[in-house]
């Protein structure tokens, strides 16, 4: 996504056209046939030394192993959670991957219907079986803050380069920011600086193509921040 | 996600800016999203609409066709309601036949139309006892983000507002003219979250209120029909401020109207 | 299909009576995104025809018993509400939409990668907001334009038109006086990068020679119907774009 030196025009793609004719291999959403690549979603279109692939527009989160998320929990049973993951599947949050000691039919005390977390992919299995865990670091139940919720295809831009983005973000309001994955942001910090990166991160999601965007985000929060007390 | 829970952040978030007097699209409690609506938009209908309540939108077509009138009203022509939750409109929606929720907002909404008057359905007799027009109101939510009471009310009565009869089409060009019309019902509902009373909820907050009470005003500000929904309770007071809110906000949606149709 | 009339369908110069030649099809209009809860969304008119169509997934898939470990299903739900025909027509399913539900899933199944989704649900909701005959081919277009608007991976995107006959003539997208009165409706639908056949009904009486002709004709203007389609996708993103680039 930031590797825009190397071709100064973005080329949008749609499904069905013809993105390869040189024999290069079918990247992600792409697809080969007959010698030629031809891109499997509506995207830019993207080269690299692996192969030819389309960077999809929108579209759904699909989880792969190590993806940081946020979860909301959506059902309970006797030795798991079922966590909303914004993905096609949802994701069981199993009681051993969890870091309190819970018993067989106590689930509820510890998590409840609505309650938010940070979790990590464990696994995605062939059939799309995943599995997720809040055994590591910085992992947690959440509380209070503000969650925002972008096209996960936009999360890139939310970091930035090299974290450039993410970082001018934390450092110009004093809020601590999670990103996941899987599009969901939660912001924590004094109430009304909190709701101005949720401003700047939905303009961010927006004006996802536009140029110099970090310099956009700048003056924006400059202007929208409230002035920092002495 | 069938059963989409709304996250506890989001809850809080609500509640905690609704204390502040504000709501998360910067709305005031008592301020009603932007209504836009195309009319006769379809051909094949009588009357149509489709209307727009901020990300809410409902399609609603008239279909007004010859047939026998009820026994005991010989003379009078037939209104009929329906409304479908089509599961194109949100992901919690599913096929087949209506079920409560459709049929609970079907009948509000024809309650509105009915009692306020607003067809003369005695204008609608064409042999008595035998013959007279009968008006089909079909609704469909097309995108739902809260209260399809409103929205549906307006894509309703905006329909039968610009409806004409069609005679030609059954061998009765005397009949060619628009539906007899005497005015605009326009519902208004609130909200209740915690202790505070909202207007025209969106998703989110309809999904953590605790009770609705929707208020069908007529054209001089009398009330026609009301629904209260929801396990919680209002109390008087709240009630008496349903109310008031309906009569007023009642008052500026029919401007609103009258701008749209022209 | 089978109705008569003395009207004449086609003129002694070769004019259909809403002024086409025989190889034109109606006006066409398509828009993207037009929902916001949908996944993918569009809204087409073919004439007189106005259609919706909206795509929610891949999600869960529901009933479960319908989950196929390998792949994703799509399912579709046509539908023809209460005021889009001169009749009313009673709300709920008959057996004509369940019909063309089935063969519009099947021809959308044919293009999208389901092996990516396996276990999942791709849904696809067409709404007839007004009929003038092609309802199925208008509905087929948009399906296909709201899952490319869902981002759903697919090997092509689906146009959809009927050919026919009518007044002894080969004509392109029949409108509804020519599909009442006419000899032959043929719906098709392709994959445009291979010209490969997704769905296929004819009714009717049609010579070998007529037929082939019907399919030529069809499978040229699927082709342009394609290129509305797609100009309609680039549209969305190009709106998108300019909306970022006009704030300074």
């Amino acid at each position: 996504m930031e590797r825009r030196n190397a071709k100064p025009k973005r080329e949008l793609v749609l499904p069905g056209d013809v993105i390869d004719e040189s024999g290069a291999k079918a990247g992600e959403y792409a697809y080969s046939r007959e010698g030629k690549v031809y891109a499997a979603v509506m995207g830019i279109k993207n080269v690299s030394p692996i192969g030819v692939s389309v960077i999809p527009l929108w579209g759904q989160y699909m989880p792969s192993a190590g993806d940081f998320v946020i979860g909301v929990v959506n059902d309970i049973g006797p030795s798991n959670w079922m966590i909303d993951i914004n993905a096609p599947y949802p994701a069981p949050l199993h009681v051993s991957e969890v870091p309190w000691k819970v018993e067989f039919g106590d689930t509820s005390r510890f998590l409840n219907i609505g309650n938010v977390v940070f979790l990590k992919i464990l696994s995605v299995d062939e059939s799309k079986k995943i599995q997720v865990t809040m055994n590591d670091s910085g992992l947690r139940k959440v509380e209070g803050g503000l969650l925002v919720e972008i096209a996960h295809s936009k999360v890139s831009r939310v970091i930035g380069k090299s974290g450039s983005m993410i970082q001018l973000l934390k450092a110009a309001s004093g809020c601590r920011i999670f990103v996941g994955q899987n599009g969901r942001i939660w912001i924590d910090g004094e109430e009304d600086r909190a709701a101005v990166v949720a401003d700047a991160i939905k303009m961010i999601e927006e004006k996802a193509q536009a140029r110099d965007l970090t310099e956009k985000v700048k003056v924006y929060l400059e202007s929208k921040l409230p002035a920092e007390e002495e | 996600m069938s059963n989409q829970a709304i996250s506890d952040i989001k809850r809080d978030h609500i509640i905690n800016l609704l204390a502040k007097g504000t709501r998360t699209d910067g709305r005031s409690p008592s301020d009603i999203r932007e209504i836009s609506a195309s009319v006769n938009c379809i051909e094949s209908a009588d009357g149509s609409a489709r209307v727009k309540l901020g990300n809410t939108e409902v399609i609603a077509g008239v279909k007004i066709i010859p047939g026998a009138p009820f026994g005991d009203t010989p003379r009078s022509g037939v209104l009929t309601t329906g409304a479908e939750l089509i599961p194109m409109a949100h992901q919690s929606f599913e096929s087949g036949p209506p079920g409560e929720d459709a049929i609970e907002l079907a009948r509000v909404v024809d309650r509105g139309i009915r009692e306020s008057g607003m067809v003369d359905v005695d204008e609608l007799c064409i042999t008595e006892g035998e013959k007279v027009w009968m008006c089909f109101i079909d609704m469909y939510a097309l995108d739902y983000d809260g209260n399809l009471f409103d929205a549906s009310n307006l894509a309703a009565v905006l329909a039968l507002k610009t409806a004409m009869i069609p005679g030609t089409q059954y061998g009765l060009p005397e009949w060619d003219r628009p539906l007899p019309i005497t005015c605009m019902p326009i519902s208004v509902t609130s909200s209740k979250i915690g202790n505070t009373l909202i207007l025209d909820p969106n998703f989110d907050e309809e999904h953590i209120s605790s009770a609705r009470l929707t208020v069908t005003t007529d054209d001089n500000g009398n009330f026609r029909a009301m629904q209260k929904g929801g396990q919680g309770s209002i109390t008087l007071t709240e009630l008496g401020q349903c109310l008031d809110i309906a009569v007023e906000k009642g008052k500026e949606i029919r401007e609103t109207l009258n701008k749209i149709i022209g | 299909m089978s109705g008569h009339t003395d009207m004449v369908l086609v003129d002694e110069n070769g004019m259909r009576i809403d002024g086409r030649t025989a190889t034109e099809h109606r006006p066409i209009k398509i828009e993207a995104g037009v929902l916001k809860n949908a996944d993918g969304s569009a809204y087409v008119e073919i004439g007189k025809n106005k259609v919706l169509a909206a795509v929610y997934g891949p999600r869960e898939c529901h009933p479960r018993h319908l989950q196929n470990p390998t792949k994703a299903i799509v399912q579709c739900k046509y539908n023809m509400q209460a005021f889009s025909v001169s009749d009313r027509k009673r709300p709920g399913t008959d057996r004509r939409s369940i019909e063309i539900s089935k063969i519009t899933a099947e021809a959308l199944e044919n293009v999208v990668l389901t092996e990516l989704y396996p276990r999942a649900s791709i849904d696809v909701y067409i709404e007839i907001l007004q009929a003038n005959a092609g309802t199925r081919c208008a509905g087929l277009t948009a399906a296909s334009v709201a899952l490319a608007d869902a981002g759903i991976p697919m090997r092509d995107i689906v146009p959809a038109i009927a050919a026919g006959k009518a007044d002894g003539h080969v004509l392109l997208d029949l409108n509804k006086e020519e599909d009442n009165y006419g000899q032959a409706d043929v719906p098709i639908a392709i994959v445009p990068s291979t010209d490969e056949i997704v769905l296929l009904q004819m009714d009717g009486n049609m010579t070998r020679e007529e037929f082939d002709k019907a399919i030529s004709m069809a499978v040229n203007a699927c082709h342009e119907v394609y290129d509305i389609q797609k100009d309609a996708l680039k549209r969305r993103y190009s709106v998108k774009n300019e909306e970022s680039d006009s704030d300074e």
